[in-house]
């Protein structure tokens, strides 16, 4: 053996420790993209980092960022546990939205499109928002477990009709909430300067956090991802677990439909949570989980929920328009789901031996 | 025991005992034969080596088959008997050696390499199309075409053609899926026959056949046979085997044990070639094997006219004593694993009662056995077992956060300290506890899933398997640890491959064959002979 | 036809064929069957609507042409296991690259022709590819396909753009009257049933598809393959190729579907095609495809098609205005026909009744280490 081949022996194993550390860790992906996208936009935006009050409200491209994040982390968290507990993805969450925000609109305005008048009360309707959207998770979690149908096909359901039950629900019109404390939830709440978007994604964040560590949801969630066959024989009930998580991300979409409607200050049926499940599914993506189930990291996919949005926000300052946008999301989901395909895999990873028995030859 | 060879004469001859030009005993065609027991096999493969990664699937495997005779292929667990087959067929190449038709080496690199020289293949799962008529399923792939289309008329009378030739009983423009599974499997033998085959592969075609169907298939298998055709018939089923064939080639671990006429080989004999025991007594460790202490206590648990329906394994009785070790023997396939699910309840009963303590339980899943006080360490640790992105920590302790349900989660601190425990006490070689398990040995593995359910502290353990792919020092250790737990006043039921394991640590064995409990032996039964001759199944051996 | 015959080899056999005609038969008599049952009662329910003439008959034909091409697409990607959505989006693409390109009279208008189909075949392909090739669920890729075809939709132009080239209406509204089918009309000129270029167009296809799919190769792996994948790939067929080519034709049909109703709906408009998709299921299901694969046939879906047409036809009559109620009835439809065909394949079967759907709805299992035969 030449002095040659011993250098090569031992260049390669450090790198691939160094590899295999950076790449272990799921963060390090999710938080390299976020990093790309900030210091892009430093460049671009010198007044980035600029923070001032604004009628009462911090304002400035960071926290306009955070705010903008908000409806789409609620809904990522669902939509980890859905992809955690199943390996399929729920596309029924911007409906759900618009369904569960028609239900405490259509409460708080009775049958008055546009007033000021709280017709019930306002902890009643936002209560009765959420249990829709827990009945939609419901509807979900019962295809999935019981008719075993997969999350995407039987999630299609509510993705193609939710819309017009919302406008059923709405009376076919857009609702006016006018009454100032509607807007509490989505904008601000008179006299604290954080939007109460942020403090409401945040608590909510906290929340899930609690449920998974708290209790053994997080494991058996994961448990049931990655082997289900394993889960059954050690006592654990699959479709409880599954129908469980469809429940929880129906709660947290009408969640985010809640605080969505409160931002706009109108339940607009058609519009509310548009394309948000594409940016969850890259969010969850993004945040290192993978989309076959198993695993989750609520951290990762926090992440990634904030860099889908500060890259949405960048392309739309770049006058992209929003429909060109879904091109391009519908664009990298494709090469996502290409790339983590097993024959994909096993196409690179003997492309790969190729390579590197290349360099052993050379060294005898 | 092998046929003495004498000069073979013209090809075609397969005579057994033939007087000479003019046939007279049936099985010999040939055309110009010298005399008495010409044999020519056909099919020669000679000295066949496969290896895999780490593993020496065949080594100088030897194999003849002759036109029209129907040969079983026997072997146990790794025997080599579908790699041989896989060799033969042109799914894998072969490493060394050759393979001769009629005395002529032929090299066979793919699937219609083997077709063209006459070799098909029918495998177990019916592989024909449900949708498609009887006449395409025949011809799929080589319709008979007019003006490159399709003939349908022709097709259908060439497949009315070949049916009635095979006398199988079905129309060939109804659906597929209209007949028995047995018929669907006669007309992909007739497929496989269609194509000028000289010798056909079954693949287990018995196993999901009950006796009426198995007789039809029999009878076209002697249609086959006496149509010339050489047939390999591979089957773990002892009496099928005895029935239909004429001569059985058994391997074990790779290797040749012998090729045998049917008439010449006792039962007896074949099972312990096939298990590689020599009939001898092995000394016992120090295992209280009298049953008797068992007189007039409540079974700890009991099966009455149990079964799961899973691969048709019979309804059973069993009874397991507080305090004892009971082992399960028998041949591959004879349901052992398919008998003990059905009493933990991984495969749902659906005939019979379990009584635990004496109290009737009605299990409809697992977690109603664990909170029985059952444990169950499945055969496929891999598919079955591990999770395998979790960390050692967290597959020791889910079966016990199982029991304890979704609210009443173990602090993080109690995880560590159960971890920590059966690492120790188990001896599991891992960095740490939250090194994710896919990253252990196979054998540190299965250690790891024994913990995890020693942590739930059963009463009743069913073991599949728990030694397999683990080290001899900690296979003993295993062995020990089972014997610990009888002592402490568990049952343990015990499924392993060696007997020699299960002869150290039972005082009872059940013995099963053919998807069947055929037999319990105790005490002074518990040897290797008479193990060997409860699976057999005959006194003597013979019929 | 044949009677339940008795094994000769054992005389207890017994034998489940049913009388006359197999299963898909009868499914295909209770579609056609329904459709006329249906046609009937639409024409003494709404005499005066003049179902019964000739001319309204035929422009069922007429009016979906387009949902035939696109139905017979599914028809075959079913047929096969597998499904495309993006059939809809597909259709809006191609109408509104038509409308593009004949604005202002840039091009000629027998371009559209070649666009038309090179749009779908594109589609095809890559979708094909993705999904046999790379072995990525079609659901997926087609809803991906689906979702890209309505934002190119919506990057070329985000309004109606009117189609006035006119060769390409005169294509549009030319009609083929057929002279001896005709009725009185009361003032007594003669209301003769016509057929448009498009309908011809699409009964072409449909023979064409029929011929193919009873005799000849790539037909008969289609239903191989999608009745038993395993099987099929182990009785030889190239199953890769037989369902990538399932995909680049349901594409080039989607294509042909497109220039088809842009000539019967000249425009370019964003929501073009919306929906599309979910016709073309219907059409198939309710023409006796089965959503799991290995069973249909063009002509049921033929008739599903007109069954189609016919409820977009009768729901206004009923006085439900709203223009998402067709779909909705027709879906209803979509589903007790996936019931009915269910009900047939467990007929006899222990355990009842199963609703029966394809491999690409249920769970894949995430189990990868499969048991092996062991030696």
């Amino acid at each position: 053996m030449s002095n040659f081949s011993n250098g090569n022996k031992a260049i390669k194993p450090a790198l691939k420790i160094i590899a295999k550390s950076l790449l272990s860790s799921r963060l390090t992906f999710s938080l390299a993209v976020l990093l790309v996208v900030v210091v892009q936009n430093i460049i671009t935006t010198p007044t980035f980092f600029n923070i001032s009050i604004t009628n009462g409200l911090i304002s400035g491209y960071i926290p306009d960022i955070l705010d903008e994040a908000s409806l789409l982390v609620i809904v990522t968290l669902g939509m980890t546990l859905v992809i955690a507990a199943t390996g399929g993805v729920d596309i029924s969450v911007g409906p759900v939205m618009a369904i569960a925000a028609g239900f405490c609109g259509l409460l708080l305005n009775g049958a008055e499109y546009r007033t000021e008048v709280f017709h019930s009360p306002y902890i009643l309707a936002l209560f009765v928002g959420l249990l829709g959207g827990a009945l939609c998770g419901v509807f979900n979690g019962f295809l999935v477990s019981g008719l075993k149908i997969q999350p995407m096909i039987a999630t299609l359901i509510l993705f193609t009709a939710g819309r017009s039950i919302s406008k059923q629900i709405t009376h076919g019109q857009t609702i006016y909430v006018m009454n100032p404390v509607f807007k509490w939830l989505g904008v601000q709440i008179p006299g604290v300067p954080i939007r109460t978007t942020i403090i409401v994604s945040t608590i909510i964040l906290i929340l899930v956090v609690l449920l998974t560590k708290l209790t053994s949801l997080g494991l058996y969630v994961q448990s049931v991802g990655i082997n289900g066959s394993s889960s059954r024989l050690v006592g654990l009930n699959s479709r409880a677990i599954k129908f469980m998580a469809f429940v929880i991300c129906g709660i947290l979409a009408g969640a985010a439909g809640l605080v969505g409607s409160s931002s706009l200050g109108s339940v607009n049926s058609g519009e509310l949570g548009w394309g948000i499940e594409m940016d969850a599914i890259l969010a969850v993506a993004l945040g290192g989980n993978m989309l076959g189930g198993g695993k989750f990291s609520i951290a990762g996919s926090v992440i990634g929920a904030y860099t889908i949005q500060a890259i949405t926000t960048t392309l739309y300052a770049m006058n992209v328009r929003a429909d060109q946008l879904s091109v391009f999301k519908a664009f990298i989901i494709i090469v996502i789901i290409v790339a983590s395909s097993d024959v994909f895999k096993g196409k690179i990873k003997r492309l790969s031996l190729k390579v590197f028995s290349k360099n052993v030859s050379v060294g005898g | 025991m092998d046929i003495a060879k004498h000069e073979q004469n013209s090809p075609g001859c397969i005579g057994e005992q033939c007087s000479g030009s003019g046939t007279t005993s049936p099985g010999c065609m040939g055309e110009q034969c010298s005399g008495s027991g010409t044999t020519s096999p056909s099919l020669t493969m000679t000295g066949i080596g496969k290896s895999f990664p780490g593993v020496r699937a065949l080594n100088n495997v030897d194999f003849k088959l002759r036109r029209g005779e129907i040969h079983a292929l026997m072997g146990e667990n790794g025997a080599g008997k579908s790699t041989l087959v896989k060799v033969l067929t042109g799914v894998y190449p072969m490493d060394e050696g050759s393979v001769r038709l009629d005395g002529n080496p032929v090299a066979i690199h793919s699937t219609q390499d083997a077709q063209k020289h006459g070799i098909s293949t029918v495998y177990q799962e019916v592989n024909l199309c449900w949708n498609l008529t009887v006449a395409e399923n025949l011809f799929l792939g080589r319709e008979p075409r007019t003006m490159g289309f399709i003939d349908w008329g022709k097709m259908n009378r060439k497949a009315a053609g070949l049916l009635q030739e095979l006398k199988i009983s079905a129309d060939p423009t109804a659906q597929l899926d209209s007949y028995s599974i047995a018929i669907q499997q006669m007309i992909a033998i007739a497929r496989a026959v269609n194509t000028e085959c000289k010798f056909l592969i079954l693949d287990e075609p018995t196993s999901s056949l009950d006796a009426d169907e198995v007789k039809k298939l029999f009878t076209l298998m002697s249609q086959l046979k006496d149509n010339g055709v050489g047939i390999i018939f591979i089957t773990h089923f002892l009496e099928q085997a005895y029935e239909i064939c004429d001569r059985i080639t058994v391997l074990r671990n790779g290797e040749l044990v012998g090729e045998y006429e049917v008439e010449n080989l006792p039962r007896l004999e074949l099972v312990t070639k096939m298990m590689g025991k020599e009939i001898e007594n092995l000394s016992d460790l120090n295992v209280d094997k009298d049953e008797s202490r068992f007189e007039g206590e409540v079974p700890v648990m009991e099966a009455r006219d149990l079964s799961s329906g899973a691969s048709k394994v019979a309804p059973f009785d069993l009874k397991m004593y507080k305090g004892e070790v009971v082992s399960f023997s028998g041949l591959l396939g004879s349901g052992r694993s398919e008998l003990v699910r059905a009493i933990y309840g991984a495969d749902k009963a659906v005939q019979g009662q379990l009584f635990i303590k004496g109290k009737r339980a009605r299990i409809k899943k697992p977690l109603d056995a664990m909170k029985q006080g059952m444990a169950y360490l499945p055969e496929d640790r891999k598919a079955e077992g591990i999770f395998a992105d979790l960390s050692v920590r967290e597959n020791i302790i889910i079966a016990l956060q199982a029991k304890h349900g979704l609210l009443k989660r173990l602090t993080r601190k109690e995880m560590e300290k159960y971890a920590d425990e059966y690492i120790k006490l188990l001896n599991i070689k891992t960095a740490n506890i939250e090194t994710p398990i896919k990253s252990l040995s196979g054998g540190n593995q299965q250690k790891v899933i024994l913990a995890r359910w020693l942590l739930t502290n059963p009463e009743f353990m069913i073991l599949d398997e728990p030694t397999r792919g683990i080290d001899v020092g900690t296979k003993t250790e295993i062995q020990k640890l089972i014997l610990k737990l009888a002592g402490e006043g568990k049952s343990v039921a015990f499924i392993s491959s060696e007997m020699d394991e299960m002869l150290r640590t039972c005082s009872r064995m059940v013995v099963m064959r053919d998807r069947c409990k055929v037999g319990e032996l105790t005490q002074a039964e518990l040897n290797q002979s008479t193990i060997m001759r409860t699976i057999a199944g005959r006194e003597d051996g013979n019929e | 036809m044949k009677d339940s015959k008795r094994s000769t080899i054992s005389g207890t056999e017994l034998l489940i064929k049913r009388n006359g005609l197999s299963k898909t038969g009868v499914l295909l008599l209770i579609t056609i069957s329904l459709f006329v049952l249906l046609y009937v009662i639409s024409s003494i329910l709404f005499a005066d609507s003049n179902f019964a003439k000739y001319s309204v008959f035929f422009n069922l034909f007429n009016n979906k042409a387009y949902l035939l091409m696109l139905a017979l697409g599914l028809t075959v990607v079913m047929i096969s296991g597998s499904i495309d959505i993006s059939v809809g989006g597909v259709t809006g693409l191609v109408s509104m690259v038509i409308a593009a390109m004949l604005m202002e009279g840039r091009v000629n208008a027998i371009w559209t022709i070649p666009v038309s189909l090179g749009i779908g075949l594109a589609f095809g392909i890559v979708q094909g590819f993705l999904v046999s090739y790379l072995e990525i669920q079609p659901f997926i890729v087609t809803l991906t396909g689906m979702f890209f075809a309505r934002g190119m939709i919506s990057v070329i132009n985000t309004k109606s753009v009117p189609i006035t080239d006119k060769l390409f209406m005169s294509w549009s509204s030319a009609k083929l009257h057929i002279p001896f089918l005709y009725n009185e009309r009361k003032n007594g000129t003669h209301d003769v049933a016509y057929l448009t270029p498009a309908a011809i167009v699409a009964i072409i296809v449909l023979i064409l598809l029929i011929i193919a799919l009873k005799k000849t190769k790539f037909g008969r792996s289609l239903y191989a393959i999608g009745g038993n994948t395993q099987s099929a790939l182990l009785m030889g067929i190239n199953v890769k190729r037989t369902k990538f080519m399932a995909h680049v034709l349901c594409g080039l049909l989607a294509g042909i579907g497109g220039l088809l109703y842009t000539l019967f709906a000249p425009s370019g408009n964003p929501g073009n095609g919306y929906g599309y998709e979910i016709d073309a299921i219907s059409s198939s299901v309710i023409g006796g495809a089965m959503l799991t694969g290995g069973v249909g046939l063009p002509i049921g879906t033929l008739f599903g098609v007109l069954i189609n047409a016919l409820i977009e036809r009768v729901v206004p009559l009923l006085g439900i205005v709203e223009a998402s109620w067709p779909r909705i009835i027709t879906s209803a439809f979509l589903f007790a026909f996936i019931v009915l065909q269910s009900v047939f394949a467990s007929a006899g079967i222990k355990g009842g009744f199963k609703l029966l759907l394809p491999e690409w709805t249920r769970f894949r299992s995430n189990n990868k280490y499969r048991r092996d035969l062991k030696s």
